[in-house]
């Protein structure tokens, strides 16, 4: 098994190559530059794991929610390259790999992933680990205001991203639980990579064209009220 | 050789291809018009969302009508980098370029602007240089002198609003849904072209810049006076008699100001290109008057006037044409340039 992901949805962009047990990764925090970066990032995990293109068996992407744009490149960059290439793409939550992260980081086994989502917003999920060895959902993924958070966590919960940089007291007064967090955590590609491995062998990919982002937030523009246009 | 060209800037999402020897393959296109529709104007973010939706289909379908397999039979992949909206040229960068890396083929940048000034060189029967182009859209309101490939001069632009972007304000506040230029276009008929004279901005000068602000405030201040006069809403036969008065003076102006780029540059061809070129009024006016003084006036087909793909695919046949060999236009960075001059190429 040969998959190659990406993870551009929030300021670490990343890429990484999964070669059955073999993991190699790159990844930079990098705010506004990802579209400057991910293609050779892209090529050196390839370089280092001496595979190429066509020895792949699936594209991964991180498809959001996170910042708008970012989640966008992961999309197109993973459409161009699995067209080009006619391989299958597996779709993965960067809530989801964020949780991953929190695994692999201080082996968590309940975790509340958190991104600041701007505008007084976060994306959330709350995730198990389960008997595959991977972040599993519970319940569904939103974005709300962080003191409209209604997560039902026990204490062991931690919590990750960078909704916690900025509303870590709000979530836990809104929850009434402290709970232990780092939000230095980023969803990084090798955690995309490892849960599409999971979701892969479970036959959960799409086509290359069906690579598409999942925003969370869809009230982006206003109807005008018949106001004056200058 | 065979490039595949894609074009996301503003609210069009199109993909063409073409070939040396056998001209235009594949021609596809998806418009925005009615997402946008609802709110009086292009809002960037829906269009980005929508870019990502339809571009990769609409290559499946270009290489479906062509016949054609990505990896096998495109040699390389052209796509438009600037200028437009951010996000919506990310869209068509960041899969243009991959995609090219995929299959190991270039990928090479467009400029947008000057592919529609290029746009009339897709078809059989294209003018000869040197030409003057007028180039009016929803965004862009310029005159260029065109010596040869890769050698433009601006001779006018607007220093304000495009001329697209007043038919489209114009019609709002004339009540009428976007895009106005058509719905314009249709009210006009039935106007009275001698009831209101609205100015023709900048022509009574030296110079080829427009203005077109004015004309728009002039319209608002028109209506605003006949609804204080009459004390309720404006009747049908008014609002057309102010849509003829509009037009008329938009394409005076365009046509004036056309004829003295045409002179002042001794060219004898006149490209019209862009939506607006659409216009049935300045397309007869300017037949018209170009005639009478022994000019010529060429239209590219209106698939090809406003945005598409196809021009985006044939600037790069010809910028493929011109790599030297040895150099690498497979650069790994993915870059956009919202705002890029065209005298900058
Ligand atoms: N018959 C017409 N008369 C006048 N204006 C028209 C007509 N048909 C279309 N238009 C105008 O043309 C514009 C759309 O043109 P086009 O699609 O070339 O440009 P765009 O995508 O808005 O901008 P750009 O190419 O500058 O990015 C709109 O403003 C529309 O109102």
């Amino acid at each position: 098994m040969k998959l190659l992901a990406i993870e551009t949805a929030t300021e670490s962009c990343s890429a990484a190559l999964l070669d059955n047990n073999e993991i190699f990764s790159i990844n930079e925090v990098a705010p506004r530059r990802h579209n400057e970066i991910i293609l050779s990032m892209c090529e050196q995990v390839l370089a280092q794991g001496q595979t190429s293109l066509s020895q792949l068996d699936a594209i991964a992407f991180g498809r959001g929610p996170g910042a708008f744009t970012g989640v966008r490149l992961a999309a197109s960059v993973t459409q161009g390259i699995a067209l080009g290439q006619d391989l299958p793409v597996v779709p993965v939550s960067s809530l989801a790999a964020l949780a991953q992260s929190a695994f692999e980081s201080v082996q968590a086994t309940q975790v509340l992933s958190c991104i600041d989502a701007r505008m007084q917003e976060v994306y959330i999920g709350q995730y198990k680990f389960n008997v595959h060895k991977i972040m599993e959902l519970v319940g569904e993924e939103k974005v709300t205001p962080p003191n409209m958070v209604n997560e039902e966590v026990n204490d062991k919960c931690y919590g990750v991203g960078s909704g916690w940089k900025t509303y870590a007291r709000v979530l836990q007064e809104t929850m009434g639980k402290k709970l232990s967090y780092d939000e230095e955590l980023y969803p990084q590609a090798e955690h995309v990579a490892k849960l599409a491995n999971v979701y892969f062998q479970q036959d959960n990919s799409v086509s290359a064209v069906e690579a598409l982002p999942v925003y969370l937030r869809d009230n982006v523009a206003k109807k005008p009220k018949n106001k004056m246009v200058f | 050789m065979r490039v595949l060209g894609i074009e996301s800037s503003c609210d069009e999402t199109a993909v063409a291809i073409i070939s040396d020897s056998d001209g235009l393959l594949a021609n596809k296109l998806y418009s925005q018009i009615e997402l946008h529709s609802p709110y009086g104007g292009v809002v960037p973010e829906l269009a980005s969302r929508d870019h990502i939706r339809k571009l990769g289909p609409l290559v499946k379908e270009a290489l479906h009508d062509a016949n054609l397999e990505l990896a096998k039979d495109i040699d390389a992949i052209a796509y438009t980098s600037g200028p437009g909206l951010m996000g919506a040229l990310m869209v068509g960068a960041g899969f243009a370029r991959s995609l090219a890396w995929s299959i190991n083929k270039p990928a090479i940048s467009i400029h947008h602007m000057e592919a529609h000034l290029l746009a009339p060189l897709i078809e059989s029967i294209s003018p000869e240089f040197p030409y003057v182009a007028l180039l009016v859209s929803g965004g862009h309101t310029l005159l260029v002198k065109i010596d040869a490939i890769g050698s433009y001069r601006i001779l006018g632009e607007s220093i304000d609003d495009a001329v697209g972007e007043a038919f489209d304000k114009t019609a709002q506040l004339l009540g009428l849904p976007y895009p106005g230029g058509p719905q314009i276009q249709q009210l006009a008929k039935h106007g009275n072209a001698k009831r209101f004279n609205f100015p023709r901005p900048m022509t009574d000068r030296p110079g080829l810049d427009f203005s077109f602000s004015g004309l728009k405030t002039h319209v608002l201040n028109t209506l605003k006076e006949l609804q204080g006069n009459q004390q309720h809403s404006i009747d049908e036969q008014t609002r057309a008699d102010v849509a003829c008065a509009f037009e008329d003076a938009v394409v005076d102006t365009l046509r004036i100001k056309s004829v003295r780029a045409l002179e002042q540059s001794n060219a004898e061809t006149l490209v019209v290109a862009g939506g607006v070129g659409a216009n049935k009024k300045l397309r007869q006016q300017l037949k018209e008057k170009l005639a009478k003084k022994g000019m010529e006036v060429f239209y590219p087909a209106p698939e090809f006037c406003t945005d598409n793909a196809a021009m985006v695919a044939q600037l790069g046949l010809l910028h493929l044409q011109n790599i030297a060999q040895g150099e690498n236009p497979q650069g790994l960075q993915i870059k956009v340039r919202p705002r890029w001059s065209l005298e900058s190429i």
